[in-house]
């Protein structure tokens, strides 16, 4: 696209995937910690068990400790869309700001007013209250992710909204199409489950480690409990989604779902690749070239994980960009043509519209509906830019999935021994649960990448390229914002795990509990 | 309901709903005011503690009006969304990171092994309670004063300075600086004054509330002269008006001064406000041992007022509500800056909710201030900042 600085989209992006990045260290515990702290406090308020209220209050100082920069992240992202993406922010601002707004009307406000209960309330309002005050922010925080998630899979799918060239924007036409978007509903349920089950291995591998110093043993115990139940429900739930899913891309953003699985030849009864190691990608001139240097592969699996169907065809990324007359695929090539007579036709309206051209208007509008549905492949010349990074994609994509497995089958471990009364004496399971915390971060992040990076270079699949998004800034301010938040984050990161590991210790050696 | 409406109607009903987001983010500033008063007011640790805690049951309330408040900016005016954020780029990135630094202060500053120390924490807590008062003054003042930059007939805007909006507060060759400074500055003062009256309500310690009543007009008073400056001076200048019939906008001599008189209910909730925010400082100042505890209220509710009035004042009336000094026709109006009439049809049922969240924050805060902060409780408060 001409006159775009690609240093300032670079850089742009690289500011909010840093923020991005950082806000999901934070919010996937604040999604699942809140659930279970509520669910251990009922336990306290049907039993009356004091020991379930002192389990109830040091998880929810942890929770307290994540919350505060959860929110510190956050808050960024939402003006980041008006900072560095402002093209975006008026081309989608009609539909996108809606879900937002709505986020912190019914959210926010929920989890911010009763938060301040669920802390300091204890001696101040009833017991009750207080326990409704807990579920209230568990709601509220689960809330604030459906709103910014429909937002987001409206992104990756864009639906419910018609192009208005007068004012060069897209406008909402079904706001309950925008709801209910199979893309939005299934994202959201994928993510908070996978936020629950970061949370339920944060809890039991905290607790893990209390069994290994062989500490408050009971305390530990009863939070495993809760955890891995919570963890296994979860998770099993986060397998379905995932696979929900996956379906869905293959329908909606077929080139994300080729460099998933590296897929660069479409076919019939294709495998999936369970395990590979990528070697150098296929180049338009050996478009022939294995991408795989090792691989081990599941018959058949890939076409039925796409469509249910073992014998179905899965488009590679070669069928896109050439196109496949027998799938009737259409190449990217054409795509292209299309979407510069889309933006022509839109310039030629507006031009045409000023002189009080009624006849060129009318024709270039035609011109312009005809072809609006690629809009974005307009901005391109070379159709090969339009492919993601294919090995991250692969190897994000293969992380977690793979992870997702183990986190669910350690969920089942755990809770088996636990039952009989032998995981306080088992040294390796209780490493693994510990070991498994920042595998079950990896697995959040390498989702988010699969997601985001392999839509680039969308940020409105087919109709908005992040390139012409950005906000039309000086490129080194934002280079000084980049580091000012890679720096204050990190600060803020290290400052964070310091006292949530001083916490950790301070309440293992607590004498007050068993 | 909503749908029978009309377009325009719409448009002036979100506006109303953005300036009481506003005008509720500006009275609950009150805990970036007390930020800053911190160690004026407390000048022991325990006392300190008392202060931070009071306000700390707050301040999440605060931030989060302030994202509801851009996230119905986004959504009802997308294009002074796009413009303002994505041009002002510095002002706005310097008041988030007073925010984030902000955010974690509290729950970090009185935690065992936090990496910086309690008295960096404090001084984020300063930094916050300075900066986001005054920029935000700033940035709404220049809705009155204008703005350089350009929208382009695809309704991209650009930003006519490479300052990135900074050149709004530190300009001084330009005489609207040092309007858009006035009322960043009687922000700043109002919020600590408001912060002031907050601590009369929250906090029962004597020590405390005899500096909080000494320290009361040495606020109150730049406050006033402050606000007088800049409302005089912007009754009194040409304001950014339009055409409703050919949208062309043009300067017109004393224009909010007439938006005042020819919106007779808008000039009338605006002096309210204001007479109700002196009221309530007078009280606390003069009958101190009688009216203190309610003198929050009373202020609170006329800041409401005031600032409701002033955004009211910014963007009825067929007055361009961010204007462009650049390009006078790049200047936004409530009407060719929003959403599309659906959009807004859909967000006026969301807005709904918001007497139902008014209500259940209400009754929440009641429930935790049925009893004032003391230093004895501080003491027993595991979970206290």
């Amino acid at each position: 696209m001409n006159g775009v600085d690609i240093a300032l989209v670079d850089w742009s992006r690289a500011q909010f995937a840093l923020t991005a990045m950082y806000h999901w260290i934070f919010v996937p515990l604040t999604l699942g910690l809140s659930f279970i702290i509520a669910i251990m406090e009922t336990i306290y308020v049907k039993t009356g068990d004091e020991e379930w209220k002192k389990i109830t209050k040091f998880w929810m100082t942890l929770f307290g400790i994540n919350f505060a920069i959860g929110v510190a992240t956050g808050i960024i992202l939402e003006f980041e869309f008006g900072t560095n993406w402002s093209n975006y922010s008026w081309f989608v601002g009609d539909i996108f700001g809606a879900p937002l707004a709505i986020e912190g009307i019914m959210a926010f406000f929920l989890e911010s007013t009763f938060i301040a209960i669920m802390f300091f309330g204890w001696n101040k309002v009833s017991k009750k209250f207080h326990l409704a005050s807990s579920w209230l922010v568990a709601i509220g925080s689960n809330l604030s992710a459906l709103w910014i998630l429909v937002a987001n899979g409206w992104m990756q799918n864009p639906v419910g909204m018609v192009f208005n060239p007068e004012t060069a924007r897209n406008e909402m036409l079904d706001f309950w199409a925008l709801l209910f978007s199979p893309t939005a509903i299934n994202k959201f349920l994928h993510v908070i489950s996978s936020g629950y089950v970061l949370a339920a291995v944060f809890v039991v591998g905290v607790s893990s480690w209390f069994l290994l110093k062989k500490r408050k043993i009971q305390f530990a115990q009863r939070s495993i409990l809760v955890a891995a139940v919570f963890g296994l429900i979860s998770s099993i739930y986060l397998i379905l989604t995932g696979d929900e899913s996956a379906r869905q891309i293959y329908k909606v953003q077929p080139m994300k779902f080729a460099s998933m699985e590296g897929l660069y030849e479409g076919e019939q009864n294709a495998p999936l690749v369970a395990i590979g190691i990528m070697k150098k990608a296929p180049t338009p001139e050996n478009p022939k070239a294995d991408e795989f240097a090792f691989k081990i592969e599941i018959p058949n699996f890939l076409s039925y994980m796409a469509a249910l169907d073992p014998n179905a065809f899965v488009p590679g990324i070669n069928d896109m960009i050439n196109g496949n007359e027998q799938w009737g695929i259409m190449s990217y090539y054409d795509k292209i043509e299309k979407g510069k007579v889309a933006i022509g036709a839109l310039r030629d309206f507006k031009e045409a519209k000023d002189k009080g051209n009624k006849t060129k208007a009318d024709a270039a509008l035609k011109d312009f509906k005809e072809n609006y549905a690629y809009f974005g492949y307009g901005y391109y010349d070379d159709p090969h830019d339009l492919i993601p990074n294919v090995p991250i994609t692969f190897y994000s994509f293969h992380i977690m999935v793979i992870l997702g497995m183990h986190f669910m089958i350690l969920f089942i471990v755990v809770l088996v021994f636990l039952y009989k009364d032998r995981l306080k004496n088992m040294r390796w399971l209780q490493y693994v649960a510990l070991w498994t915390i920042p595998l079950v971060y990896l697995a959040q992040q390498a989702g988010w990448v699969v997601a985001e990076l392999g839509r680039q270079p969308w940020v409105v699949q087919d109709l908005m390229p992040t390139l012409s998004a950005v906000s039309n800034i000086d490129k080194s301010s934002v280079i000084i914002t980049f580091w000012l938040f890679a720096l204050t984050f990190t600060v803020l990161l290290i400052a964070e795990i310091k006292i949530m590991l001083t916490q950790i210790v301070k309440e293992s050696k607590n004498e007050g509990g068993q | 309901m909503f749908e029978n409406l009309s377009y325009l109607a719409l448009q002036h009903y979100w506006w109303a709903i953005v300036a009481l987001l506003g005008s509720l983010l500006v009275f609950l500033m009150f805990v970036q005011g007390g930020q800053t008063l911190i160690y004026v007011l407390g000048k022991s640790e325990t006392e300190r503690k008392v202060l931070v805690n009071a306000l700390g049951r707050k301040w999440d309330l605060t931030f989060t009006t302030l994202v509801t408040f851009g996230g119905a900016a986004f959504a009802s005016f997308p294009l002074f969304y796009a413009t303002s954020f994505g041009g002002a780029y510095w002002v706005w990135m310097l008041i988030l990171f007073a925010f984030i630094v902000q955010a974690v202060s509290y729950e970090y500053r009185s935690k065992a092994n936090n990496f910086l120390g309690q008295r960096t924490y404090d001084v984020f807590l300063f930094v916050n309670g300075l900066l986001a008062t005054v920029l935000l003054g700033t940035a709404v003042a220049t809705f009155f004063t204008g703005s350089e930059f350009y929208v382009d007939p695809f309704n991209r805007s650009h930003w006519e300075t490479p300052f990135g909006g900074l050149e709004l507060a530190f300009n001084f060759g330009r005489g609207q600086t040092y309007l858009n400074l006035s009322l960043g500055l009687a922000v700043f003062f109002l919020a600590r004054t408001l912060a002031i009256l907050y601590f009369m309500n929250n906090v029962d310690d004597d020590t405390i509330l005899g500096r909080a009543r000494k320290k009361l007009p040495a606020n109150a008073i730049p406050f006033v002269v402050f606000f007088l400056i800049f409302v005089i001076g912007i009754l009194l200048s040409k304001g950014f008006a339009y055409d409703p019939v050919t949208r062309k906008v043009f300067m017109e001599p004393y224009k909010y001064l007439h938006n005042l008189i020819q919106m007779p209910v808008v000039g009338i909730i605006f002096l309210l406000g204001v007479v109700a925010v002196l009221f309530g400082i007078y009280r606390a100042w003069f009958h101190f041992d009688k009216c203190s505890r309610k003198a929050i209220w009373i202020s609170g509710i006329g800041t409401i007022l005031t600032v409701f009035g002033l955004f009211l004042m910014a963007g009825y009336n067929h007055t361009a509500f961010y204007p462009s000094v650049y390009d006078l026709q790049s200047s936004l109006t409530i009407e060719n800056a929003s959403s599309s009439k659906y959009t807004l049809i859909a967000m006026s049922y969301v807005s709904l909710l918001v007497p139902f969240v008014v209500a259940y924050i209400w009754y929440a805060w009641k429930s935790m201030n049925k009893t004032r902060i003391t230093t004895k409780e501080m003491e027993e408060d595991d979970h206290a900042y």
